[in-house]
């Protein structure tokens, strides 16, 4: 779009050739450098972390850093399993993820189907409740929550780490959106057949419901694969520490080892960046969906 | 409403609602409530509960805590809402140029928003370290000789703002990147045969056009920054915590270290007044500027 001549005969092909890709020369070159000197910016920092847990402690601690560690040696990560249980806390995190991750969208899936697809008294009312604990910040609820589970014991359990996220008006306004663009008929057509409301939604909402229940799966495995304040609330003993709340801990006492930090990090960051390289593009729909509906 | 079915058609919506709503009840609205009581009580979680009326609140706006957080919030929600989102919208504008490898430009940029806030504030930390961080070593190769960053009292709030920002802002890049794909290439090539320049376009038409975008983008920014915690918590150098206390903070200390469990309520709904005046403000706010064709 840079540099174009006015042509008025332009005819549709040539329009779309124009439109893939940026014209050689200055006008590309006024996009690319900024574009790649920004992206470097975002990046380096994360090169700087691998090749910070591939070094030794002397290493760390040297004026100039190098992006490409000599010698590269994985002593940081024997360390940091010695040093604490950090495959505890990654099956820990694990487990806690993918419990609430499934609950999450099967607990919002349902209630997006009564709100999407039946007609009852009071939906409305109900949809308003949803809507209320949407407009209130976490940190209010945080602190009644933590007495709830204090006062049945659940403090230090996986309970207290899952239960609560089991749940999301975030998720139901999500699949409420997805589910209501299912054409009618097509449930009709089923419930003609004999089917229930179970076999509709198991069988007709859900397998037309991809995108949306993808969405909301990576969101809320990225969510709960990254808590930290009701983690930290409510998981303090070391077996029950998930991933994040184990790596803060590795700093500000002491001397902080970079290494290990860094370490510590890249295993915390792999299964995120795996699971964002499978689902990119639910990633960029639930972002743009939450910014087009406002 | 219900039909001819009566019964069995509401027996499959609690079905449906039942697991949800429970749960909403207990762990968000039910706490909501409590939330609100535990403002006009004292209680450290050992003695029973005192009533103490709105006295939570008077001391609250009484101590000078409370008022130096309320300002570090406000610092961080104005130097990192502008910020985060005028990069976010170059970046935007840059890619939407139909770019070679946007897919990979866009997964470098994404990369620390699928990242804990844990892992980027270690990072940030890192990076900041006056004596072997990245910042200050590629200062010197300026000639430039950095700060203490996260020690200084006057430089540990831009460290942990430029935190911020390169976590965010590829995420307000992507919902940038939705709305400008929302706006027709033909609007370009009507504009130029009206003779626009392309700043003309972009101011005339491209802005005005993205402004519901650009508006959404500015009350989530606003709304997650009034409710920064993690890398508060995580980033500050131990001397240095009360140049950089944010509410949040104090929520979690009131509750977890001081024991009081009320003032610590009160705070969060102190937080949720802000929260919701902004919005409000931001909502009249947008009649002037937010084009909705």
């Amino acid at each position: 779009m840079l540099n174009m001549p006015v042509t008025t005969k332009m005819t549709y092909h040539q329009t779309a050739a124009r439109r893939r890709w940026l014209p050689s020369g200055l006008g590309a070159w006024i996009i690319y450098v900024p574009l790649t000197i920004s992206a470097l910016i975002m990046i380096v920092p994360f090169i700087w972390m691998v090749s910070t847990s591939l070094t030794t402690d002397q290493y760390v601690l040297s004026a100039t850093p190098a992006l490409i560690p000599q010698p590269a040696t994985l002593n940081s990560y024997v360390q940091l399993f010695q040093l604490m249980n950090i495959g505890g806390m990654f099956i820990n995190s694990l487990f806690v993820t993918t419990l609430t991750t499934l609950g999450q969208v099967l607990t919002s899936a349902m209630a997006a189907y009564a709100f999407a697809r039946m007609q009852w008294r009071g939906r409305n009312v109900v949809f308003v409740l949803y809507l209320v604990t949407l407009m209130v910040p976490s940190q209010v609820t945080i602190v009644p929550l933590f007495i709830l589970m204090r006062l049945l014991g659940w403090v230090n359990t996986y309970q207290a780490l899952i239960l609560p996220g089991l749940f999301s008006a975030f998720g139901t306004f999500l699949l409420r959106q997805s589910f209501s663009g299912i054409p009618r008929e097509l449930e009709e057509a089923a419930f003609l057949d004999g089917a229930s409301h179970f076999t509709v939604f198991r069988r007709v909402v859900l397998p037309l419901s991809g995108p949306g229940l993808a969405t909301l799966t990576v969101f809320s495995f990225m969510g709960s694969w990254n808590a930290y304040l009701w983690p930290l609330f409510v998981a303090r003993q070391d077996s029950m520490l998930t991933l994040p709340v184990g790596l803060a801990r590795l700093q500000g006492q002491h001397l902080t080892q970079w290494n290990l930090v860094m370490a510590g990090a890249v295993i915390s960051i792999i299964p995120i960046v795996i699971v964002y390289l499978f689902a990119q593009k639910s990633f960029v729909r639930g972002i743009a969906l939450t910014g087009s509906k406002g | 409403m219900v039909g001819q079915h009566g019964w069995r058609q509401y027996r499959w919506v609690i079905f449906f609602l039942a697991p949800g709503l429970i749960g909403l009840l207990l762990f968000t609205l039910g706490p909501i409530l409590a939330s609100l009581g535990l403002t006009m009580f004292q209680w450290d979680l050992i003695t029973p509960p005192v009533f103490v009326g709105l006295n939570n609140f008077r001391e609250l706006f009484a101590n000078s805590d409370f008022w130096v957080a309320l300002q570090h919030t406000l610092y961080f929600v104005v130097g990192y809402v502008p910020l985060v989102m005028l990069l976010a919208l170059v970046v935007a504008l840059m890619l939407n140029q139909r770019v070679r490898g946007l897919a990979l430009y866009r997964t470098i940029f994404f990369i620390p928003v699928v990242s804990s806030w844990v892992v980027i504030s270690l990072l940030g930390k890192w990076i900041f370290n006056p004596r072997f961080g990245l910042v200050n070593f590629g200062l010197h190769l300026l000639g430039i000789q950095g700060p203490a960053w996260l020690f200084s009292a006057q430089w540990a709030m831009p460290a942990i703002i430029l935190t911020s920002v390169w976590k965010d802002v590829g995420f307000v890049m992507v919902m940038f990147l939705a709305g400008l794909q929302t706006i027709p290439a033909e609007y370009r090539e009507a504009s130029q045969l009206d003779g626009a320049n392309r700043y003309h376009h972009f101011r005339f038409i491209t802005l005005p056009l993205l402004s519901p975008t650009t508006f959404f983008a500015l009350i989530i920014s606003m709304v997650a920054s009034f409710q920064v915690f993690d890398q508060f918590w995580i980033m500050s150098e131990a001397g240095n915590k009360d140049a950089t206390t944010v509410i949040v903070q104090q929520i979690v200390q009131n509750a977890f270290s001081y024991g009081r469990m009320g003032t610590a309520a009160a705070l969060s709904w102190v937080l949720f007044a802000f929260i919701f005046l902004m919005t409000l403000v931001q909502l009249r706010l947008q009649r002037v500027w937010v084009n909705y064709a």
